[in-house]
């Protein structure tokens, strides 16, 4: 009789532990069934020529090539600027920062901006990059919306990269007499370069599938042309898989799992990447 | 050596410029917003705009009231909430409490996978899979509703849920356990009546990001729910959020006009919303770590 609460606790448990199988299996099987199906019904789409070639018949028919390009250019361009500036701002708030006000000031912006909805910056891009710098609706305008869209991304990512190198690794250049920018440049900053790279690839495989931002700041509706300048409108395959999936009829489906399944390709193995480099970093370490 | 002093000097001003470039970002998206949206408060009353009932932005006379939107955006989100938080929190427990091993890496790789899929990616298979199967199962006219989105939706705010829940779950000290379990308790009693109590305010922390990365959500939910601008009275009927206002009708709107500011003052709308989700959220964040 004394063991009849404890083997009821033990039912509770069992019963527990199933419930919460079901909740992980539910959260794992929508992403198999996504990614599954669209590789399934996308693989017979692709060929050469769809990935080489310029759409026909207002995107009925032909290629996703401008779109492909258009979104590398754009997912290039947003390093480049996004980049330097969140791996500066992360020197600054781990080596050079003070515990002040304005310390406190700086996260809560960056928790802030991680949290702004992705089609308020496209409003923002619009207002700033558009109509106030006089871009236009460009390529210039588009990256620099995307980038500091995924800045938060980088700064954190850094930052946390940053802080995982030893303190003694600092002690020691100062106290070899080298100056505050020469110990972050020589001492710190090259073992954390796995880190960085890890988050910057997480932040622009972001960048990639994005489609709010570069709504009003970049994309083009249908350009069978790639950009001539950087001044110049692009297709972009998230907001073309858009377009071809509500906003005209009569698309065969098959182009429209061809353009999803070349979108999701570019973005898991981006992802791909920021794993593998984590995990080879993270076996390396010797310290 | 000066030559080296003073350029380590430039090298360091521009990092610290860098540094606090996100204060200077976050007030530059307030201000841009309230430039270009403020104006149409001279023409229509903060009440008509917040409260009114009807979303007529292109007739004559436009009426620019955002209520149905709002209460778009709340019942898709309302849904999604209900469905990913338990989920979530259920998921976070299994994978870093009860899972060991390839199960657990297979698992965790699963929710990352998930967390990586573009907005419209989701909304597209939304779309194409999901909204029919609705549309068939409740017997509905159109498969575009309120339940689809949130679904949807409920599938991108997962991920965040569980990370964050998951770290909180990390944070609780090891001797919560080792004294439950010293004290008879099972791994369940320990898992409901120590951890989560403890993990609580990570927890809370993890929902608020979860209806944050919702409410914000433009892609899917406007490929999912429809675009109906009336005032919503079930999940099962086509509604509008705001985000997917935004994005469907800019594209439309002539610079400068009624229709292209109010659509701005929408973003203000949208951009103060997240502002308190994410500061309440940072809140709890630091409560826990305290």
């Amino acid at each position: 009789m004394a063991h009849e609460p404890w083997r009821r606790a033990l039912m509770i448990q069992r019963v527990a532990m199933v419930v919460l199988f079901l909740a992980t299996f539910l959260v794992v099987l929508p992403a198999v069934i996504v990614i599954g199906l669209i590789f399934v019904r996308g693989a017979g789409a692709i060929s050469w020529t769809f990935l080489t070639s310029m759409p026909t018949e207002g995107m009925r028919a032909g290629g996703i090539f401008p779109a492909i390009i258009g979104t590398l250019e754009l997912v290039g361009l947003t390093s480049l600027c996004a980049l330097p500036m969140g791996v500066a701002a992360a020197i600054y708030l781990t080596e050079y920062a003070a515990d002040n006000q304005l310390t406190r000031l700086v996260r809560l912006a960056i928790v802030n901006l991680s949290g702004v909805p992705s089609v308020v910056y496209g409003l923002f891009g619009l207002g700033l990059f558009v109509i106030f710098c006089r871009f236009g609706t460009s390529l210039v305008a588009g990256s620099l919306t995307l980038a500091i869209m995924i800045l938060p991304v980088i700064i954190t990512a850094s930052e946390e990269a940053l802080r995982s190198v030893p303190k003694s690794f600092r002690e020691v250049s100062l106290s070899l007499g080298a100056s505050r920018w020469q110990t972050v440049r020589h001492a710190v900053l090259p073992f954390a370069v796995p880190g960085i790279m890890t988050g910057t690839i997480l932040g622009i495989s972001r960048a990639a599938g994005e489609t709010a931002p570069i709504l009003f700041t970049v994309a083009a509706f249908y350009l069978p042309r790639l950009p001539r300048s950087l001044f110049d409108q692009a297709m972009a395959l998230p907001y073309h898989l858009y377009v071809i999936s509500t906003q005209i009829p009569n698309i065969p489906v098959r182009q429209r799992y061809g353009t999803a399944l070349v979108l999701l390709l570019l973005v898991l193995s981006l992802n791909l990447v920021a794993v593998i480099l984590r995990a080879r970093f993270r076996r390396k370490r010797q310290w | 050596m000066p030559w080296q002093r003073w350029k380590e000097r430039c090298i360091e001003s521009a990092i610290t410029v860098c540094g606090i470039s996100s204060i200077l970002l976050v007030a530059l998206i307030f201000l841009f917003l309230l430039k270009e949206g403020l104006v149409l408060f001279r023409t229509v009353s903060l009440g008509d705009f917040l409260g009114g009932r009807h979303w007529y932005p292109i007739s004559e006379p436009a009426q620019f009231g955002i209520l149905p939107l709002i209460l778009g955006s709340c019942w898709v989100t309302a849904g999604a909430v209900m469905l990913s938080v338990p989920i979530g929190i259920a998921s976070a427990l299994f994978v870093s409490e009860v899972a060991t091993g390839w199960p657990k890496d297979v698992l965790k790789t699963g929710i990352e996978l998930l967390a990586a899929i573009p907005s419209v990616v989701l909304g597209f298979v939304g779309l194409a899979v999901l909204a029919p199967f609705l549309k068939y199962t409740f017997h509905l006219s159109t498969g575009l509703t309120a339940l689809t989105g949130s679904i949807t939706l409920a599938l991108m705010a997962i991920p965040t849920i569980v990370s964050i829940t998951e770290d909180a779950l990390t944070a609780v000290p090891r001797g919560y356990r080792e004294a439950a379990l010293a004290l008879g308790a099972t791994r369940w009693q320990f898992m409901w009546r120590v951890l989560l109590p403890a993990a609580s305010s990570g927890i809370l922390a993890a929902t608020m990001l979860g209806i944050g990365r919702v409410i914000g959500e433009t892609m899917a939910v406007m490929m999912v729910t429809g675009n109906a601008a009336v005032m919503p009275h079930t999940l099962l009927q086509p509604v509008r959020t705001m985000t997917a206002t935004i994005a469907a009708e800019m594209g439309e709107t002539v610079r400068g006009s009624e229709h292209y500011v109010a659509l701005f003052a929408i973003g203000i709308v949208l951009f103060i919303i997240s502002f308190m989700i994410n500061m309440l959220a940072d809140l709890f964040l630091h409560r826990e770590r305290t």
